[in-house]
């Protein structure tokens, strides 16, 4: 039974979870192994009824935890076809282990991570402690920002990840709630236009061509692992930088809409700068519009590609810039920020650099505020004025009590 | 449906087309090996293969080198179940898309994990693809220990077993708790078909193999390995160590069908005393000192108990 194409407007209200789902029905993905977890459940909830309704021929697969999930998905994209699932926060946690074996096994699968705080104490709110989690999982990273680039990033990640010169992983991560359960307007592809875009799987080392049998996840030890990272970190290097480069000029020309690796707002004359990833872009370039109302010379950073970490595209972009806030949205737990100590160590190797503090923000949920980044634009204008860094380089947000900074 | 490989006797079953070959790094006498050829070599049909971390995989598929000659998948040590279950998931997308690239083989998915792999750690996983009655075949090589890393307990290890987390010493007979029933439960998913094989019985192993290939749906088969290593025997007294465990009826030989039909399909002409099982390995040695000898009693008394149970639920058909 040949499965039904749904009709979409060229604008839908989709909520970033929606946005997703729809995106993996277009996609045609083969399987979908799945766990539910807030916020992302309605990821795969939505494949489900798609399948239920007959707009999807894969298989859904309701597994019976996120690592089982993931460990599936492994074992379809070794047998040969697409793969996608979603997850969040402890899901992801407990998936953590079978990401490195996705990746060291180069098999291309793709993973909705609807960010979420970790426990304890539990919460269900949005923050990207879970998306650091798999910072160094070896897979490709991207954020969305919105709903939109959730729908968009998908089809994206399908096509770096497929490649034959690729065959790496990819995570799209969106803000807990913030994406995934605020509706906006999405403008959408046709499903014709959606399926070429990303074309049929073209498998590779297929468990299911019998003709030519594979062994998939060997053991290495001393004489060959180091190879076999090194060339999986060379690949993210060196191969996969230029090919999304490639795809998102694609999916301009046939869209319309441009992603960059480091999406920079206002920033060929700016002063001062927020970098920050996930819906505070969105937050701080509405700031920014209006503190240069105010006169003062402010844009935005919004990393789009976390891995391969784009270091010479965010040199590029803060080299001329007085002074930076780096925001992170995880407790760094006894050092810097992540973010910020990977901006700093870009900074640090270039001719010129800002004077760069750091920022931890938003944890469990917390809102930022526009007040909050306002301040913040001010205390870089301080900053730059005083030609030194005025504040400890580690301040908390938002958070109760009195002022909390370090170093 | 695929055509069942008729196998006339020992000899041509030994010698028929192996996909796992004789190259691999397993201990001399050890069990693994006997039992995946006798598994692989029960069909003609294409094979999809996974296997746990542990002795059979680190074995097997040492990088450059590999001993399957079928598609093959390791990922980690809990997983095994659902890898395979991940490749059936995919073999009926592309049925139904109609992109398999060899649409008229009717290929057999197979998991192998020890009972660590099994009984512990990935006990939640095979229970999800018994569940859910993924058209596959899991299969236990049950060496009752963790032999991969040195001969810790399980909960496969029976009691009075010394293993290096059980050690047996001036004040302990080693391990405590009995030896959990595995086959029960995964029958009791109501699973197809279940069956508890060893490779001494080869005939009886084929049959029940043939049968599980044949069965639409999820498959668990609990295989008793013999452990040289960590059993302490002789490597050359693998089939002898075998014939004790299913002729004593330690090992009692028997299926599960849709987890209501049961049948006992090994009646050993002459029982075994549980006492001559236990003699013969090393990791048993401590319970022929006279503190310990209660034990063997209790063993023995286990046993035809065990036994008894056995033969009242064929009769019962329950």
């Amino acid at each position: 039974m040949a499965f039904d194409k749904m009709e979409l407007r060229d604008i839908e209200v989709w909520d970033g979870n929606f946005a997703a789902a729809q995106a993996l029905r277009q996609a045609q993905v083969d399987v979908v192994a799945a766990y539910p977890i807030t916020p992302s459940t309605p990821i795969v909830e939505g494949y489900a009824k798609f399948k239920s309704d007959n707009y999807v021929e894969g298989e859904f697969v309701m597994v019976e935890s996120e690592h089982a999930a993931m460990s599936g998905c492994i074992g379809a994209a070794a047998a040969g076809g697409r793969v996608a699932t979603a997850t969040s926060s402890q899901g992801l946690a407990l998936m953590v282990e079978t990401l490195y074996q996705a990746s060291g096994m180069r098999l291309p699968i793709v993973l909705n991570i609807v960010n979420r705080a970790l426990a304890a104490p539990l919460n269900v709110n949005g923050d990207h402690s879970d998306m650091y989690l798999c910072r160094d999982s070896g897979w490709i990273q991207f954020d969305a920002f919105s709903p939109q680039g959730a729908y968009d990033l998908n089809f994206i990640a399908f096509k770096v990840s497929e490649d034959h010169d690729i065959r790496l992983p990819a995570i799209i991560n969106q803000d807990g709630f913030m994406t995934s359960h605020t509706a906006q307007g999405v403008t959408t592809m046709d499903d014709d236009t959606a399926f070429g875009f990303v074309g049929t799987y073209k498998p590779m080392n297929d468990m299911l061509d019998f003709e030519h049998p594979v062994t998939h996840g060997v053991q290495t030890e001393e004489d060959w692992h180091f190879e076999h990272k090194a060339r999986q970190h060379s690949d993210l290097m060196l191969k996969v930088s230029p090919k999304i480069d490639e795809v998102f000029a694609d999916f301009e020309k046939l869209t319309g809409r441009k992603y960059s690796q480091v999406e920079c707002y206002d920033m060929e004359d700016a002063d001062v700068a927020v970098f920050c990833l996930g819906t505070s872009v969105e937050t701080a370039r509405e700031v920014a519009t209006e503190m240069r109302a105010k006169g003062v010379k402010a844009g935005v950073v919004g990393l789009r590609v976390i891995r391969p970490f784009p270091f010479e595209r965010v040199q590029e972009a803060l080299k001329d810039v007085k002074a930076v806030a780096i925001l992170d949205r995880s407790s760094p737990n006894g050092a810097p920020g992540a973010m910020y100590n990977e901006v700093c160590a870009a900074m640090y190797s270039h001719e010129s650099s800002p004077l760069i503090s750091g920022y931890v923000y938003g944890l469990g949920g917390r809102d930022l505020t526009k007040a909050h980044l306002v301040d913040l634009y001010n205390e870089l204008e301080t900053n730059v004025k005083a030609g030194k860094v005025t504040t400890q380089l580690q301040q908390f947000i938002g958070v109760r009590g009195p002022k909390l900074s370090f170093l | 449906m695929s055509e069942m490989k008729k196998i006339k006797n020992l000899k041509e079953f030994s010698t028929s087309a192996d996909r796992f070959e004789g190259a691999n790094l397993l201990c001399p006498g050890c069990a693994h090996s006997i039992i995946v050829r006798e598994i692989l070599n029960a069909t003609n049909d294409d094979l999809v293969l996974s296997a746990s971390t542990g002795c059979l995989e680190v074995c097997t598929a040492v990088y450059p080198y590999t001993s399957w000659d079928a598609s093959w998948i390791h990922i980690g040590f809990e997983n095994s179940s659902t890898a395979v279950a991940g490749a059936e998931a995919m073999y009926n997308a592309l049925k139904t898309k109609g992109r398999l690239k060899q649409p008229d083989r009717n290929p057999k998915f197979v998991a192998f994990g020890g009972d660590g792999a099994s009984y512990d750690i990935g006990f939640q996983w095979i229970s999800g693809c018994m569940e859910r009655n993924h058209n596959m075949m899991y299969v236990v090589l049950d060496n009752e220990v963790y032999a991969n890393t040195g001969g810790q307990r399980s909960s496969s290890t029976p009691i009075g077993s010394s293993a290096t987390t059980s050690p047996a010493g001036s004040i302990s007979y080693g391990e405590k708790m009995n030896k959990k029933d595995m086959m029960g439960i995964m029958a009791a998913h109501h699973i197809p078909y279940a069956a508890q094989v060893a490779p001494n019985k080869w005939k009886d192993m084929v049959k029940k193999i043939q049968k599980g290939f044949a069965t639409e749906g999820a498959v668990f088969i609990n295989a008793v390995s013999p452990c040289t290593t960590e059993w302490k025997f002789d490597p050359k007294d693998t089939m002898m160590l075998t014939d004790l465990a299913t002729d004593s009826l330690v090992f009692p030989l028997y299926e599960v069908i849709d987890g209501k039909e049961f049948n006992i399909t090994y009646r050993p002409k002459n029982v075994v005393p549980v006492e001559e099982y236990l003699a013969a390995q090393g990791r048993f040695k401590h319970l022929f000192k006279d503190e310990y000898k209660y034990l063997i009693k209790e063993w023995q008394e286990r046993v035809d108990a065990n036994w008894a149970y056995l033969q009242r639920r064929e009769e019962a058909k329950v």
